[in-house]
Formats: structure tokens, C-alpha cells, sequence
């Protein structure tokens, strides 16, 4: 992008956002999903293109409409509404000229917009970039580190200022990952190897969402993506490669009962026989911040809730039909049995 | 053989009843046969839409449950596309381009009843799915693989595809015959460069979807074979690929937009120099333009995958032939406003619904502009942006141009005037609901807000937008509410129209309101763009006057005299559209999902669909060897 653009977005920014949420709330905290305050350099390339665009298409809508509207007021019938007026049929040069205009204006958009891509092809690939390999699943988000040899789901967290570079797949039908504030989506597909790359300025949490409609909870299939700084990232990362720690009292009960009741068959725990592939990887389980993927936030009571009847909280997901079974062959025993995995799982920091 | 005897000077005012709506071969019949039910489906459609946004009015709601919301959004579209705007297209085509070019009636009056049952068929088949296990939930746009079995395991999906089916055949035989009556109906002297611009527009969309609809008929046979007999056109793991289907649907879907636009385009080119007393400013620039934008609608397909993950070069290639399509759309805007400009503006309903359409398709058409940009697209795809953009093109244009049809043309229709005070309220009703609803969307696009989610949490900063969005939904419904009580009261005890409530400077205005099955005593020689407005008031290329009396028989040729073959009504291409149906239950109910296994089929269904047919065609045939 020019560097004019930049300069003229600096100042224009702010302006974009009024005219936009119309004088409402745009303060940033108020609106985790926004496009409008762009938080990484691929989000900021795309924000700087929006801005010759976006005063464009304002030029063109005062320009069109007033036009318009000018001429209903200027020529609508006063006085004799059967008189007739000239009879115009046409101007041809008029016409050539607004068929010119128009192909001009877009011509000037098409060609900023292939500088923006350019620009978005000539980050600079950074050789200590973090490779994340994102697989989306009906519907929550896996995401591995292969060099780091660690995985998790639901947050993903990178280190600010440095360069991620991700890879998208999907073990199931098509979706979407987007993280408004790092950059835009770019969709996961079964069979297809996307790739992309962001980096966020700052450190803080950013929200994300699937966004290709994926199935009966598309809604709630979200994620959050935590820039650490560096030494944050590290001890994050080094937390992770961690085996669980020792446990003891009711936790090594709930890691018995869990172990008893067949969750492993789905699920895997580092440094235990869970080896299942089917759902998250909960190694780390309550070091996240939210359960089933966006939709509660993790503390034991929701984590109760949860586990109590899955169905009740995400309709349709692939943990409802078991837990409910396994709830009713519990019988009384249920809140009890529930409290033991509640304190297993919320140990796994 | 039935043989009219030309009564010229008195309209046919009888009731009709049940079986001579059933039996009609008159093109006028079918048009507002197809006008009624696609009005219908339109109802529907709405009634979906109010649900959506009762359930996003507030955040965490519990009025839908996900599974549900997903049918009703994946119905709300596909009833619009197919059921409501097409055929409200093809209804008003239907009424109105024999008329327009001087002809009794369409090219094929009984493929032409044969398609509107079969569109009913289609649509009543599609519907059925809600009492049959669950209607489908997948998106209108049904992108596999989640349309697979394994991920779809309902029965929906096969309503869909096999109701697609219905409704394709029925718009494919529809096309062709607007396509056949247009280039060899005219009266003599209607040449093209006198076509009134909806024929124009009619003839340009009707290419368009004889050479569209083949790709969405292919990708959704691939995808029945993949759900019924077990194929894998567009399972990864088994080789197939997802994208295939995309690439297909959008093939079809791009040219989709302009197939539902172009009329409406059409009809506001009538409109607009009819109450603005003066001729369409550059006729050629507006008829051409609506041509270019059909040959560069075929180009764009890809702009709606743009996050696919394509090569750079291939966005930027989507990328210039989305902007240049901007170009002659650009055009048509302004040649509308050169229309205005200098005339003597009767701000009648009709008028005000065209300059409604202008209004609103501006905002969509720059809209467009911000979504054909990839980087931009990459983060406003898929969110409520997107709902915005194609609701100003699609509501905001042909919604609004269809309704600017209905003020024009019901008096044409029914001899009756509809309430201009109940217009004017019906008008701005929708108006406000519809900006209320689909403005603040573009925001909340940019907010990030995704298309097609039940629910949302609290806390984005969305709340308050889809609240003033969910009463501009009810605002829009209170607006159709009075346009149906306009029509209500009108039709009963409306003033009456005449044969030329508006001036009007075409063809149809010439003749009674509603006009007499055979349209036209005498077939008209036309001598102008403006053959009526000519006649009228002595344009400079009217030489003679082309409604000779036929009595006279000056003017000799076949078409004149008081006795011309009319084609009798037939109960045939009823029978054979439910023929089909049945065969389409006999491919649904072949087997029980999911199809893993091909076998065992069961053809029962299928073997009495197609003996019910071959009993129609039989049938056909005898009443055409019999000359009828």
C-alpha cells in the first residue's frame, strides 16, 4: 500500500468509526469481534484499503442520490400532470461519459486492491514464525503446534509481535476461520491444505468465530486467540509440554471414574491411557477459558452443567448421546460421580 | 377446435371457475396464476424472515433452537430465490410481454401451463418436508459436504434437490418459451430496436437461465447420487472434492442475481417513462447494458469464493470482472435518473416504488463494490455485510420493482384501480422497515457479526442493531399487511381503470382492462418504440394507424377477421407436472437413508410417476394431432 493511505487511515480512522457506529459506542473493548480496529498487520492492510474504498463509495452514494433526489423534487408535477414535457430520448456523449466515469473510479479501486494483495503476498516470512496447524471440527476448534509438540482446543494463544503461520484443515465438512482483529477469513475444507499468517501488534485476547456455515451449532463455534509476550508465551507453552501433574484425593478419583466410563475413547490426557482423537485433547483442560468451544466460560459450576447434560447446553454435539446413557446409569449417584470429574478435569491446569 | 368469435368491444367479465384455472392454456390465466402463488410463497418467505429475527432480536435466545432456525434460513432463502422473485418475474412476463408485442398469447401455451404446475408442484414438494421428517438445513446455497449424507441424514436434502429438480424443469421450459415467443410473436413492425424494455429484459433473462440452471441441475444430480446410490462426487476422503460443488452452484448462482434483477430492471424501464411523460432516456444504453451485464454475469462466479483459498491471481481475475460488471449497472442507474430529469413526474405508487428500486439498488450496487475487493471480502464474507448487500439488490431492487409492477399493471389485470392513499402508506411502511431491517447490518458486518447464526452472545456490541433491525422486519410485514387490504378493497370496489389509467406508451394499454382472451382483435402493426404513446399524440415516425377495424378486413393477411384459432384448455400439462411429482416421491421414498447400500431399491413410486405421465403425453399429443 502507499504510504499516503497509511497516513491519510491514521487520521481517517477515527472518522470511519463515526461515521460508521453513527456517533455509538466504538470504543474497542465493546466490540471484541470488530474489523473497524484492526490489531495485527494483516487486519491493518486490509482496514487501510477499506478507507479509499469506503470514501469512494460515500462520494459516489452523496453524488448518485443527491442526483436522484434532486430530480424528484426538481421535476415532479406541480401544476398540469397531463402536460408533456420535451420528449429527450437520449444524449449519446452524456452517456459515454458516465459509462467512462464509473470504469475510471473502479479501475483506480481495482488497482489499490491488487496493491493490497501484493502487499498481504510480500509479508515478510519471518524463519521464526510459530507454526499452528488448525483442524476444525463439528464444532469445536483444534489447534496443534507441531515444532512445539503440543495441542489444544478453543484458544490458541501466540506470542504478540511475532509472525503465525497456519495451516487449515478440516476433518469434516467446510468451515471458516476468522479472527477479526488479526485478519481475515479463510475457509477449511475437507481435502484442501489452506494456508495463512498473522501477528498481533499487541498483547490481549481476540475473538474468533467460524464464519462458513458448518452445521446445526455454526453459532457456537468460537475460539479465542491470546497474544502472550514472549516470556508469557513461554511459560504458556512450557505448562503445556507438561505432563499432569501427580494426583490425589477425589481428583484421582474423577481420573479413575473418567477412565472407568469409557471417556478416553474420544478424548486424550497426556501421560495417561486417554488416547482418543475424537474430541478436544484436554491434557490441559483447565488452563482454557471456556467450555465446548466459546459457548461458557470454564468454572466448575458450568463445567457441572456440562457434563450433566451436553445436549441442554449445545444442542447436537457428539458428547450427548453418551453422557446422557451414562448420567441415567449413574442413577443417584450422578452429582456425586459428576463432582469427582468436575474436580479431575478443573485439575488439569 | 374452439374458435373465438372476436368480440371487440365487450371484456370478458365472468367468473372463472375452479377447473378453468386448473385446464388454462391463456398466457394472461397462468401470469396471474403464477403472480398469485408466488405472492403466496412471498408470504411465506416473510413470515420465515420475522421468525429469524424474533430469535436474533435479543442475545442468548431460546425462541428457535438451532436446528430449527437453520431450516427456516435455509427455507427463507430458497423460497425467495425459487418460489417468490422467479416466479413473480415469470408471472408478470407471463402477463405481459404477449401483450407488449402484440401477440394472443406465448409461443406454447400448454409447456407454458405446464410449467407453472410444475412450479407449484415444486414448491408444495419442497414444503412438504416440514411434515416429513424435517425440512432442509443446509443453506440455500447447500454446500456440500455437509448436504451429505452423513452429515444431512433427514430426508431434507432430497426434498431439496429433487424440488430443485421440479423447479428447474419448470423455469428451462418457461425460458425457452418466452425466448420463441419473443424473437416470432411480434406484431409486424415491433423490431428490436422497438422492444419495450421488459420484453427486452424478459429475453435477456431468460438466456441467462437456459444457459445457468444446467450447472445447478448437474451439481445437485451429482449431489443425489452421492446421498442415494452412494457416489462420492463431493466426499474428500473418498477423492472427490467440496469445491466441485461450489464452483457449480455459483456458475449458476452469479447469473442466479442478475436472472432475479434484470426484470425488475426491466419493468422500472416501463415505469419510470411512463409517469415521467417522456421517453427512457438512451433506450440503447439500457437494453445493451442489461445484455452486457447477462454475458458478464457468467464471469463473476468466484467472487463469492474468494476465501477458498484460490491463488492470488485467480481473486484478482474474480476481482476485475465483479468491478467491471459495475460498469453497465452503473449505466442503467444513471440513464433512470436522465429519465427523470426534464420530465413532468407523476408521483403516483408505481413511480414511487421505482424510484424506491433506484434508491436502494444504488446502496447495493456500491455495497457490491466493497465485496469484489478480496481483501476486503476476507473480512466482511459471510457476515451480515453480505445480508445487507444482497437484500439492497434483491429487495431493495426487485422487491421494490415488482411492486412497482403490481401499481402499474393490476388495473391492466383486473379493470380495477388499487388505492393510491393505501400505496403511498404501503410504500413508506416498507420503505422504513426495510432500512431498518438491512442498514444496520452493513455495520454489523463490520462488527463481525457471521451470516447464519441462531444466537449470539452479549457482549459483541451487536444487541442493539439486531433489536432496531427485528422492528424493521415487523414494520416491512405492517407495509404488505396494507398492501393486501389495498388489494382486498381495490379488486372489489376500486375505481375503474379503463384501458389507459397511466397514459401508458405501450401496446397493452391499447386494449381493455383485464383484456379479452385473444388480447388483441386485430394484430397491430407497429410503427415506433412507442406505438400507443404515438398514436396518441402523433410521434414523428407514426405514418398509419394499425387498429383498422377488422370488419373491414383492409388489411387482409391471416392474422385479421373476426375468427382466429385460440388453443382450447387442456387438463394434460397439469397431469403431466403431477406425474413428475409422483415420480420425484418414488426417487425420495426409493430407500431409506442413509445410503451406504444402493440396494435394495424400491421403484414403485417411481413406475406409477412415469405411467401417469406417459398417460399425460399421450394425451398431449391426441389434442395437438386434433388441431386444438
Amino acid at each position: 500500500m502507499p504510504v499516503s493511505w497509511r497516513f491519510l487511515s491514521r487520521f481517517s480512522r477515527p472518522l470511519v468509526g463515526v461515521a460508521l457506529v453513527l456517533g455509538l459506542s466504538a470504543c474497542t473493548s465493546d466490540l471484541p469481534q470488530t474489523t473497524l480496529y484492526p490489531k495485527g498487520t494483516s487486519a491493518s492492510l486490509v482496514h487501510d484499503l477499506l478507507q479509499p474504498i469506503f470514501w469512494t463509495a460515500v462520494a459516489v452514494f452523496v453524488i448518485v442520490e443527491g442526483l436522484l433526489v434532486y430530480s424528484v423534487a426538481r421535476f415532479r408535477s406541480r401544476r398540469d400532470p397531463k402536460a408533456i414535457p420535451f420528449q429527450l430520448h437520449g444524449n449519446t456523449p452524456l452517456e459515454i461519459a458516465w459509462t467512462i466515469a464509473p470504469a475510471i473510479v473502479l479501475g483506480i479501486i481495482f488497482f489499490l486492491t491488487v496493491s493490497t494483495i501484493n502487499a498481504v503476498g510480500d509479508l515478510p516470512k519471518s524463519a521464526n514464525a510459530i507454526n499452528v496447524r488448525v483442524i476444525g471440527h463439528q464444532w469445536w476448534w483444534e489447534f496443534q503446534y507441531p515444532d512445539l509438540k503440543l495441542v489444544t482446543a478453543s484458544d490458541m494463544h501466540i506470542p504478540a509481535g511475532q509472525t503465525v503461520a497456519y495451516t487449515l484443515e478440516s476433518v469434516d465438512v467446510i468451515h471458516s476461520f476468522w479472527v477479526p482483529q488479526l485478519g481475515g477469513k479463510t475457509d477449511l475444507i475437507p481435502g484442501h491444505i489452506n494456508k495463512g499468517s498473522f501477528s498481533a501488534d499487541q498483547p490481549g485476547e481476540f475473538f474468533g468465530q467460524c464464519a462458513e456455515f458448518c452445521g446445526q451449532q455454526h453459532a457456537q463455534m468460537r475460539f479465542h486467540v491470546i497474544a502472550d509476550t514472549a516470556a508469557d508465551f513461554q511459560a504458556w507453552v512450557k505448562n503445556q509440554q507438561s505432563l499432569p501433574p501427580a494426583l490425589a484425593g477425589k481428583a484421582k478419583d474423577g481420573a479413575d471414574l473418567f477412565a472407568k466410563i469409557g471417556c478416553a475413547g474420544c478424548h486424550t490426557i497426556a501421560g495417561t491411557n486417554a488416547i482418543g482423537l475424537v474430541g478436544p485433547n484436554l491434557t490441559h483442560f483447565g488452563s482454557r477459558n471456556t467450555i465446548a468451544a466459546g459457548v461458557l466460560a470454564n468454572t466448575p459450576d458450568n463445567l457441572r452443567a456440562w457434563l450433566r447434560d451436553p445436549e441442554k447446553v449445545k444442542p447436537g454435539n457428539d458428547m450427548s448421546a453418551f453422557m446422557t446413557t451414562t448420567v441415567k446409569g449413574w442413577g443417584a449417584s450422578a452429582g456425586q460421580n459428576i463432582d469427582l470429574l468436575v474436580e479431575y478435569l478443573t485439575s488439569l491446569k | 377446435m374452439t374458435t373465438y368469435v372476436g368480440s371487440l368491444h365487450v371484456t370478458e367479465r365472468r367468473r372463472y371457475s375452479l377447473m378453468d384455472w386448473v385446464m388454462t392454456v391463456d398466457h394472461k390465466k397462468i401470469g396471474i396464476l403464477y403472480i398469485v402463488t408466488a405472492f403466496a410463497f412471498f408470504l411465506i418467505g416473510g413470515i420465515e424472515a420475522m421468525l429469524m429475527r424474533t430469535q436474533l432480536a435479543v442475545s442468548n435466545n431460546t425462541f428457535l433452537n438451532g436446528e430449527l432456525y437453520n431450516q427456516i434460513f435455509t427455507m427463507h432463502g430458497t423460497t425467495m430465490v425459487f418460489l417468490a422473485i422467479m416466479p413473480l418475474n415469470v408471472g408478470f412476463g407471463n402477463y405481459i410481454v404477449p401483450l407488449m408485442i402484440g401477440a394472443r398469447d406465448m409461443a406454447f401455451p400448454r409447456l407454458n401451463a405446464f410449467s407453472y404446475w410444475l412450479f407449484l408442484f415444486g414448491g408444495l414438494f419442497m414444503y412438504t418436508s416440514f411434515v416429513a421428517g424435517g425440512a432442509p438445513n443446509a443453506g440455500w446455497f447447500s454446500y456440500a459436504p455437509l448436504t451429505e449424507a452423513q452429515f444431512s441424514p433427514t430426508h431434507g436434502m432430497d426434498y431439496w434437490v429433487l424440488g430443485l429438480q421440479l423447479i428447474g424443469i419448470a423455469s428451462l421450459a418457461g425460458s425457452v418459451n418466452f425466448i420463441v415467443t419473443i424473437l416470432n410473436m411480434r406484431a409486424p413492425g415491433m423490431n428490436f430496436n422497438r422492444l419495450p424494455l421488459f420484453v427486452w429484459m424478459t429475453l435477456v433473462t431468460s438466456f441467462l437461465l437456459i444457459f445457468a440452471f444446467p450447472s445447478v441441475t448437474v451439481a445437485i444430480t451429482l449431489l443425489f447420487f452421492d446421498r442415494q446410490l452412494g457416489t462420492n462426487f463431493y466426499l474428500a476422503k473418498m477423492g472427490g472434492d467440496p469445491l466441485l460443488w461450489q464452483h457449480l452452484f455459483w456458475f449458476f448462482g452469479h447469473p442466479e442475481v442478475y436472472i432475479m434483477i434484470l426484470p425488475a430492471m426491466g419493468i422500472i424501464s416501463e415505469v419510470l417513462p411512463t409517469f415521467a411523460r417522456k421517453p427512457i432516456f438512451g433506450y440503447t444504453f439500457v437494453a445493451y447494458s442489461g445484455v452486457a451485464i447477462g454475458f458478464l454475469g457468467f464471469t463473476v462466479w468466484a467472487h463469492h469464493m474468494f476465501a477458498v483459498g484460490m491463488p492470488p491471481i485467480v481473486n484478482i481475475a474474480f476481482s476485475l470482472s465483479s468491478m467491471l460488471i459495475g460498469v453497465p449497472t452503473g449505466v442503467k442507474i444513471f440513464n433512470w435518473i436522465g429519465t427523470l430529469w426534464g420530465g413532468n413526474l407523476n408521483l403516483k405508487t408505481a413511480m414511487w416504488f421505482a424510484i424506491g428500486f433506484i434508491a436502494m439498488f444504488i446502496i447495493g450496487g456500491i455495497s457490491g463494490i466493497f465485496l469484489a475487493a478480496p481483501p476486503v471480502d476476507f473480512q466482511i464474507t459471510d457476515t451480515y455485510f453480505v445480508v445487507a448487500h444482497l437484500h439492497y439488490v434483491l429487495f431493495g431492487g426487485t422487491i421494490l420493482g415488482l411492486f412497482a409492477g403490481f401499481y402499474y399493471w393490476i388495473p391492466k389485470m383486473t379493470g380495477r384501480m388499487l388505492s393510491e392513499k393505501l400505496g403511498m402508506i404501503h410504500f413508506w411502511l416498507v420503505m422504513t422497515g426495510f432500512n431498518l431491517t438491512f442498514l444496520p447490518m452493513h455495520l454489523l458486518g463490520f462488527e463481525g457479526m457471521p451470516r447464519r447464526i441462531y444466537t449470539y452472545h452479549d457482549g459483541m456490541g451487536w444487541d442493539i442493531w439486531n433489536f432496531i433491525e427485528t422492528i424493521g422486519v415487523f414494520t416491512i410485514a405492517l407495509g404488505v399487511l396494507v398492501f393486501l387490504w389495498n388489494l382486498w378493497i381495490s379488486l372489489r370496489a376500486g375505481e375503474h381503470a379503463g384501458n389507459d389509467p397511466w397514459d401508458g406508451a405501450t401496446l397493452e394499454w391499447k386494449i381493455p382492462s383485464p383484456p379479452a382472451s385473444y388480447n388483441f382483435a386485430v394484430i397491430p402493426v407497429v410503427h415506433s418504440r412507442r406505438p400507443f404513446w404515438d398514436e396518441k399524440y402523433g410521434g414523428h415516425d407514426v405514418t398509419i394507424p394499425w387498429h383498422a377495424e377488422p370488419s373491414a378486413g383492409a388489411d387482409g393477411g391471416e392474422h385479421h377477421g373476426r375468427h382466429f384459432h385460440m388453443p382450447s384448455p387442456s387438463l394434460y400439462p397439469a397431469i403431466l407436472a403431477f406425474g413428475l411429482l409422483i415420480v420425484m416421491f418414488g426417487l425420495l421414498y426409493m430407500k431409506d437413508l442413509p445410503a451406504l447400500d444402493p440396494l435394495p431399491m424400491n421403484p414403485l413410486g417411481i413406475i406409477a410417476g412415469v405411467l401417469v405421465m406417459a398417460y399425460a403425453i399421450a394425451g398431449w399429443q391426441g389434442e395437438v394431432s386434433a388441431g386444438k
